[in-house]
């Protein structure tokens, strides 16, 4: 037992100081207070979400070395099944949140299954053909609004509804609440037997298998966790916009920017889709804002010169080089 | 008389797919040389398209040029494209893990698309009245000729670099460096040289399509994503670098693609194209014609 303690140490996460989580979380709690300007509260409820989507993805892309190009998939069905929920039975989204959570679960489970077997690229194009799939069904899915979408039923705001009209400050608690719940979770798992397994077999997937890990059973572990926290944030992303279709929550590009984030920040670290999401959203937000109207593209020139630059540049992402420096 | 029209209708939706299944397969073998050489997927491939449509749309409009003349130029351009994406982007990340690949191509792929909005904007542009156009009967069969030019050069594309690949003495080397790039470079072999010839010829690959499809399709800025989308799937399909591989994939997924959809419905075409693959990677982990 203690050889494979010894060996498995050698896949600990590095560490990193904890003073400044609870000062952090303080400011975050007071932002909305301090600051009014409701362009700066939607612009940090977009970084909650992208820093907790990241992270999810984190869970299964970094810490389990299994990329997938698909995550979109899940939070459009958490998203979608929320909906559903409350306009056709009137169940509270936070009821639906859960169940959200639940169907994109057994979905990651459906999918993982066949192809976890399949290695590198062939594994990242399944989960792009899978994407791609449920996107062509659901556009021509009419009991489900197909490709014109739902408008969400407009009620009196309330916690209950998860529907807030006066103010975005709540959807800004929610969101944080979430991020709070992923990054509180991603790091018991990094302590945990758990993790341990997840990074042996990112590392080195024989080795792991000679220790006895069954790498097939851990890797669904690792996506099920990973599905279930993505598909909780459809309920968010969807009662923050009061509407879906297809194309906001299936298409490709949400799936990139969504493993963009950690990729960024730096995989397969805690604290790599916080940064990843801090530095990329605002960009994104500006450049679109600033670029977008007078030369629609200009923003997506600078934002696909700086993925190039990041990916060419540091491979290892902002995390590695901060890493570097200390 | 109805069961005559049901065949005619078929047979008409299967040489469709058939067409279309030659460009797929250029398209994917350009992708999958590429690969084959490498191990990197280039995820701008679609958007290779894309540049090579717009290119001959320019030199149309601007100059007069119609897509048959100024298909050398525009090839001649893509394959400076691909070499120069190797040299500068590529080169940095030969070594670097799989994600970092995933996002320079990524990263291109952004770029080129943002650069095509700014300057072409969203709008749908055509090549009006190119030299290949109308259509004739064979058998029966109502055929556009742009579209039966595009696949007969597909076809004779694809034919040639399977041939430079297996038959020269360059295709060796590309296979050497490709197998053992150590072992390669003791022989003597330029392993630099090769990477860029890769991409070059890759790139030039997928501009030949680019051209022979700007004779009868819309030209716009998102024009490359389903036609990179189907690539990857068809090379997947084939066995990453594989050139028969992606030959024989691209064919059928034109075919299951136009019949798919003429069969159960417009919508589901690229539906039924995802489950094949998936279904041949599932059984077969590597692709049809992969090495294990």
């Amino acid at each position: 037992m203690l050889h494979e303690v010894e060996v498995l140490r050698r896949f600990a996460p590095p560490r990193l100081g904890r003073f400044v989580v609870p000062a952090l979380l303080l400011l975050l709690i007071l932002f909305p207070f301090v600051v009014n300007a409701a362009f700066y509260v939607h612009l940090m409820i977009l970084v909650f979400l992208f820093a907790y989507l990241g992270q999810a993805w984190n869970i299964l892309g970094g810490y389990t070395g299994q990329v997938s190009l698909g995550h979109a998939v899940f939070l459009g069905l958490g998203a979608y099944t929320s909906t559903l929920l409350f306009e056709w039975y009137g169940v509270s989204p936070w009821i639906g949140m859960i169940a959200g959570g639940l169907v994109a679960m057994a979905f990651g489970l459906i999918i993982g299954l066949p192809t976890f077997r399949l290695q590198g690229h062939y594994f990242a194009i399944a989960t792009i053909a899978v994407g791609e799939s449920v996107l062509a069904l659901f556009n021509s899915w009419d009991l489900v609004g197909g490709a014109s979408g739902i408008y969400r039923t407009i009620v009196p705001e309330s916690w209950w509804a998860m529907q807030f009209h006066s103010s975005k400050d709540p959807y800004y608690f929610i969101a944080l609440g979430l991020v709070v719940t992923i990054f509180t979770v991603t790091r018991l798992i990094e302590r945990s037997r758990l993790g341990y397994y997840f990074r042996a077999i990112k590392e080195d997937p024989d080795a792991a298998k000679s220790l006895g890990i069954d790498t097939t059973r851990y890797k669904l572990y690792s996506m099920m966790i990973s599905a279930f926290f993505t598909g909780l944030a459809g309920t968010l992303y969807v009662q923050y916009l009061l509407f879906i279709d297809p194309e906001m929550v299936f298409l490709l590009m949400l799936s990139i920017q969504i493993c963009l984030v950690p990729v960024l920040g730096g995989v397969g670290t805690l604290w790599g889709p916080a940064v990843g999401a801090a530095i990329l959203i605002p960009i994104s937000e500006f450049t679109r804002g600033y670029l977008g109207g007078s030369a629609a593209g200009l923003d997506l020139v600078v934002y696909g010169a700086l993925i190039m630059l990041v990916a060419a540049y540091k491979p290892a992402g902002i995390m590695g080089l901060l890493r570097k420096a200390s | 008389m109805a069961a005559v029209n049901t065949v005619e209708i078929l047979v008409q939706t299967a040489v469709s797919g058939l067409l279309w299944g030659f460009i797929f397969a250029l398209i994917s073998v350009g992708l999958t040389v590429i690969f084959g050489v490498m191990d990197i997927v280039n995820f701008a491939h679609g958007d290779f398209l894309m540049v090579s449509m717009y290119g001959a749309f320019v030199l149309y409009s601007f100059w007069g040029l119609d897509p048959l003349l100024s298909l050398p130029l525009v090839v001649a351009f893509m394959f400076g494209v691909g070499v120069l994406t190797y040299r500068l982007l590529i080169s940095r990340v030969l070594d670097a893990p799989m994600l970092a690949q995933i996002f320079a191509t990524f990263g291109l792929l952004v770029f080129l698309r943002g650069a095509a909005h700014l300057i072409f904007h969203a709008d749908y542009q055509s090549i009006k009245n190119p030299i290949l156009s109308g259509s004739f009967e064979l058998f029966g069969v109502t055929m556009s000729v742009p579209q039966v030019v595009a696949a007969v050069g597909a076809m004779v594309i694809t034919g040639l670099v399977y041939w430079f690949i297996m038959k020269t003495e360059t295709g060796w080397a590309l296979q050497a460096v490709a197998e053992d790039k150590e072992a390669a470079s003791l022989m003597g072999i330029d392993s630099e040289w090769m990477y860029s010839l890769a991409w070059g010829l890759g790139s030039a690959c997928v501009a030949i399509a680019g051209v022979l499809l700007s004779n009868f399709y819309y030209i716009f800025p998102e024009v490359g994503v389903m036609f990179g989308l189907i690539a990857y799937v068809a090379v997947a399909l084939g066995g990453f670098g594989s050139v028969t591989g992606a030959l024989v994939a691209g064919v059928i997924i034109g075919v299951a693609e136009v019949l798919g959809g003429f069969l159960i419905g417009p919508e589901y075409k690229y539906v039924i194209v995802f489950l094949i693959y998936l279904a041949v990677v599932v059984l077969r982990p590597k692709g049809l014609m992969g090495k294990a």
